[in-house]
């Protein structure tokens, strides 16, 4: 009984139609949060004492950086959910993280080396966190190339699937490397048990831009699926319907 | 204002961090309503040559 | 009677053992390039030999990371061509043994002569005698980790045309750790200091390597064969 909710994400005009009516309800509050984190970010939130306004980049570079880990890990599930349960709607999910995940991965990195030029006094720095972050690139890469080298839809969904799952070890180590390895990028100060450090105002356009990019990720999940599941369901007789709104 | 865009003197690190990052949220945005729209497109052109086959 | 995982296990590596010596020509390839590409160093950048001791550890890791890679593609090629690996997949014995004893009979011809060649290049980098089982063991372990990572991409990527960097590209993430210690430990015994901690760390990448990879590659093999 409980499961019927989870069968029905099994059926493409099903997971189609779903999307296309969740979508407003994400797409206008990522936007607002959005904006608001960077109001709160730019404006009211007061420079720190020791690195003046440089800090501010945590408002992109944080965000960025969780959202190329909550991409990857969400691709990592749906394709264990395509692998397992023969899902094809899982293997679409899968495919449309892909993209959305190498690019915020790629910001992670960049405005993670911008701020480092000024902390650390480096671009770059060979320590574990920025190490694994780029792998992490690498993995998304790796991802959307063994999709596209293989013709067979089918093989190319359950070979990219096993390889996201397998990958899925780097999440982990990205997080945590930090604390297993005493290194550069600061210790976590935010994700961590307890209360965080940061004073309030600094810490709620944070938080404000962790919830915003986080929707911003659904909307863009959502609309991404919708194309992938149009451009399989080649035969399918409910896309006339589904066209004509 | 002006203090504002100085950012303490971190302006060459701040600003291109946030275009940076904005610009990619755009991007995103644009790519993911453009593919959205595209197999619509492809969709469409299929029923009307007859039948929706591969 | 029925052959038991194991035996088919030691079967198959021992048949694999047996092709390589017919074609021997095909192994000798990645130490042909390993040796190639840790001459080329000394070439294009000193022939100084303290400033070689440097950047030996990793000169000798990178290049024997390349050359593992270039072994890869031919751990499955020639059974998925010529049936063979379908045949195994079908025989209803574990595919995941099977795995095994392939990437195992890979990783001793291709792995361990990497290993008993590398302390040669070492020391035409200037590395002294007594740091050679600090080239010798982390590669032989590192090799070992790379055969059981890369046979997932391997199997991942059969059949695909011009495979070679795509291959690299998907191993890799994976095997940046066995590059980051090995080459900390083979620095480490370079510069006269103990070496155990990194070896430690690649060991348990070991362990966790064969007991969870041909699990993986295993999967992967099936998939490629649907």
């Amino acid at each position: 009984m409980a499961w019927t909710w989870f069968h029905r994400l099994g059926s493409p005009p099903h997971v189609y139609a779903l999307a296309a009516r969740l979508t407003p309800w994400f797409a206008w509050p990522a936007a607002a949060l959005i904006l608001a984190g960077l109001y709160g970010g730019l404006v009211l939130a007061p420079p720190d004492y020791q690195q003046g306004d440089d800090f501010r980049i945590i408002y992109v570079h944080a965000p960025s950086a969780w959202m190329s880990l909550m991409v990857y890990v969400t691709m990592a599930v749906a394709a264990a959910v395509g692998l397992i349960w023969r899902m094809k709607v899982a293997h679409a999910a899968a495919a449309s993280c892909a993209a959305i995940g190498a690019s915020f991965t790629i910001a992670a990195l960049a405005t993670g080396s911008l701020w480092g030029r000024k902390m650390w006094g480096t671009y770059w720095e060979w320590d574990p966190r920025l190490v694994s972050e780029l792998i992490l690139l690498f993995l998304f890469l790796g991802y959307m190339a063994l999709r596209s080298a293989i013709d067979d839809l089918q093989r190319a969904d359950r070979a990219s699937a096993l390889l996201a799952v397998v990958g899925v070890v780097n999440v982990p180590i990205i997080h945590y490397s930090v604390l297993w390895w005493n290194s550069l990028h600061q210790a976590p100060s935010v994700m961590k048990l307890g209360k965080p450090d940061m004073p309030a105002a600094m810490l709620a356009p944070l938080l404000i831009m962790l919830v915003g990019f986080t929707f911003l990720f659904v909307y863009l999940l959502l609309v991404r699926l919708r194309g992938e599941i149009l451009r399989r369901e080649r035969t399918a007789s409910w896309i006339r319907e589904a066209l004509a709104e | 204002m002006s203090e504002f865009l100085y950012m303490g003197g971190y302006a060459a690190f701040v600003w291109p961090s946030y275009a940076l990052t904005l610009v990619i949220v755009a991007l995103n945005v644009i790519w993911a309503r453009r593919s959205l729209d595209q197999a619509r497109a492809d969709a469409r052109r299929r029923l009307l040559r007859g039948g929706a086959t591969t | 009677m029925s052959t038991s995982a194991l035996q088919a296990a030691r079967l198959i590596l021992a048949r694999d053992l047996r092709l390589a010596l017919r074609k021997r020509g095909q192994f000798v390839q990645p130490l042909a390039f390993f040796a190639i590409v840790t001459t080329l160093f000394p070439l294009s950048i000193s022939p100084d030999l303290a400033r070689l001791r440097e950047i030996a550890s990793g000169v000798l890791w990178v290049a024997a990371l390349l050359a593992s890679l270039l072994a890869l593609e031919f751990l499955f090629r020639d059974d998925a061509h010529d049936g063979t690996l379908e045949q195994y997949a079908l025989s209803g014995q574990s595919l995941t043994w099977l795995v095994f004893a392939k990437t195992t009979a890979h990783w001793l011809l291709t792995g361990v002569p990497l290993a008993l060649m590398a302390p040669l290049a070492g020391m035409s980098l200037g590395v002294p005698y007594a740091a050679l089982p600090g080239i010798i063991v982390p590669i032989a372990l590192g090799t070992l980790v790379l055969s059981l990572i890369g046979a997932i991409g391997a199997a991942l990527t059969l059949g695909v045309r011009r495979s070679g960097v795509l291959l690299t590209l998907l191993t890799l993430p994976l095997a940046v750790p066995v590059l980051i210690f090995g080459a900390q430990a083979t620095d480490l015994a370079i510069r006269g200091a103990s070496f155990a901690a990194p070896l430690y760390l690649l060991s348990a990448m070991a362990v966790l390597g064969v007991t969870l990879a041909p699990l993986a590659a295993s999967a992967a093999v099936r998939i490629s064969l649907e």
